[in-house]
């Protein structure tokens, strides 16, 4: 818990037509910090989640990364939508993960995790290949880089996912419930390398069912329950106890 | 539990009957049928004088008839890259969320495919007699390139026209059920690398809708090779053009139409190839 916020949200509102998702989160993550939403399902983690990278817009409220509003520009006392460049600058600095990995099918692994780094952010061919490499050897995939993605598992899959994130140096990562859609024998060599991640110091949000990952990894825990963040505290406190009934009644039903 | 038994316990155990697939007399029967009257129908005509085998011999390689044969390709091909283009411009233009793009595209796909193609090849071909010249310059204002419509539009790019710009109405469809077919999942995963939208269509989208969109954007080409027929309207020398012309001389219809026929069905064939192939193409990756 060092360092100044990086990602940090003031009662942010978001509507889906009727369906309030989100109805004033606040939430601050530190620099180097890795934060855990848990919640029941509907409880708003993923569209919080979404939020912070800008793929769905808030309807109020005021949600920072960096410094920098997400998707918006403050002039004269007014919030401009931001031009497509500058959500795509932002993006690219903001690594995301998603349930479903959503590798890109028609190419291979290696040009899975090099396609933005040479088409985005203009690196060399050469040097981002060489990169790859060397994050997918840091997966553990360093054989499987010319494998296109519908051979492999979905455990190597979503390593692929991480890797192709990483490629971008991003400053922050963002993991939607990256183990839900996996075989449960698959699940753990998934969390080793986010684990890894922890350990290097990147700073994480991560949605997850995974409770033993948020109890060993994360620095912070946060409940959310109805669009609102309802507590959120060091693991080892909200797991052990809860303040407050909602978060007592989730735990109860998903600690076993 | 089960257990396996190795074969030759099987046998031993008295469970070696041989297994006899259900017979289909009724097919063999229909097959049979089938052939004879095909048969008879070789027969008649290889033997009909009428025919006049010699004579679609004789024309198969004609001069006028390979020409004709050039210009429907020449047609075909131009005509189809017309309506891609157009077709995909149009069917980003639907799918952009600007509700001006949206309803220019929405427009033009509903004129397009409401009037006949023969209606519309007549329409560009006559254009001249209502619009003498068409000039560019600043609306309402001075004019500074005009020229004659009709050496602007001649026969040749009426046909286009005619034929290119209806075929882009149903592209823009095809393109557009393709573009959709991709899950959304691909572009979340391109935007949240930093790609822009454009980039993300042209790199992680189309690829991918290629394979949904190859198969009907072939058969299109197949029934686009045939549509250029229709231009015997304004009588561009086309395939049929040319053996009309001849059979106009001869009254030799039916062999001259053979030739045609001939003609077409190679077309034809050779089309389906190159369908096969670019599907493998785009397949990639999806098969394992």
């Amino acid at each position: 818990m060092t360092g100044d916020a990086l990602v940090r949200a003031e009662a942010v509102t978001k509507s889906f037509g009727h369906v309030r998702a989100l109805r004033g989160v606040d939430l601050e993550v530190h620099r180097g910090e890795t934060v855990c939403l848990i919640g029941p399902s509907g409880s708003g983690k993923s569209t919080f989640l979404r939020c912070v990278n800008h793929l769905e817009k808030i309807d109020s409220g005021r949600l920072t990364v960096d410094g920098e509003l997400v998707g918006y520009r403050r002039a004269r006392g007014k919030l401009y939508e931001l031009r497509e460049r500058e959500i795509c600058r932002r993006r690219a600095d903001i690594g995301m993960v998603f349930q479903n990995f959503n590798l890109f099918p028609h190419l291979t692994v290696l040009e899975n995790v090099v396609e933005a780094p040479i088409h985005v952010r203009r690196e060399r061919a050469a040097d981002a290949r060489a990169r790859g490499r060397e994050l997918l050897a840091r997966v553990g995939l360093a054989d499987k880089a010319d494998a296109h993605p519908a051979q492999l598992s979905g455990g190597q899959q979503q390593r692929v996912a991480i890797a192709r994130a990483l490629a971008m140096r991003p400053t922050l990562m963002l993991f939607d419930e990256p183990t839900s859609a996996l075989d449960p024998e698959l699940v753990g060599e998934v969390l080793d390398v986010m684990r890894e991640l922890v350990k290097d110091g990147m700073t994480m949000i991560v949605v997850t069912h995974e409770m033993a990952f948020a109890r060993e990894s994360a620095d912070r825990v946060v409940f959310m329950a109805d669009g609102t963040v309802v507590e959120s505290g060091p693991p080892r406190e909200l797991f052990a106890a809860p303040r407050h009934e909602r978060t007592r009644a989730f735990l109860s039903k998903v600690l076993m | 539990m089960v257990k396996t038994l190795p074969f030759r316990h099987a046998r031993a155990a008295g469970v070696d009957e041989v297994v006899v697939p259900r017979r289909h007399p009724g097919r063999w029967a229909l097959a049979l049928v089938l052939l004879v009257m095909a048969v008879m129908i070789v027969e008649g005509m290889v033997t009909n004088p009428a025919m006049r085998w010699d004579v679609v011999g004789d024309y198969l390689f004609a001069a006028p008839v390979l020409e004709g044969l050039g210009m429907t390709l020449r047609i075909t091909v131009l005509a189809m890259a017309i309506g891609i283009v157009l077709g995909g411009i149009l069917a980003v233009m639907r799918l952009s969320g600007n509700p001006v793009l949206v309803g220019v595209s929405i427009g033009y796909s509903a004129l397009f495919r409401s009037i006949p193609i023969l209606v519309q090849l007549l329409f560009w071909f006559f254009l001249s007699a209502v619009l003498p010249t068409i000039g560019l310059g600043i609306p309402f204002g001075p004019v500074f390139v005009e020229a004659d419509t009709n050496t602007l539009i001649s026969r040749f790019g009426a046909a286009l026209l005619g034929l290119g710009l209806a075929e882009a109405a149903y592209m823009s469809e095809i393109i557009r059920a393709g573009l959709l077919s991709v899950p959304r999942g691909q572009s979340e995963a391109a935007a949240a690398l930093g790609m822009s939208r454009g980039r993300a269509l042209r790199r992680i989208i189309l690829p991918q809708a290629m394979r949904f969109i190859v198969p009907p954007t072939g058969n299109q080409a197949i029934s686009m090779l045939k549509m250029t027929s229709l231009v015997i309207a304004i009588s561009l020398p086309d395939l049929l053009t040319s053996v009309q012309t001849i059979y106009a001389r001869n009254f030799l219809q039916i062999p001259l139409l053979t030739v045609a026929c001939f003609w077409y069905l190679v077309m034809t064939g050779v089309l389906s190839v190159g369908q096969l192939f670019l599907e493998r193409h785009f397949g990639k990756g999806v098969r394992v």
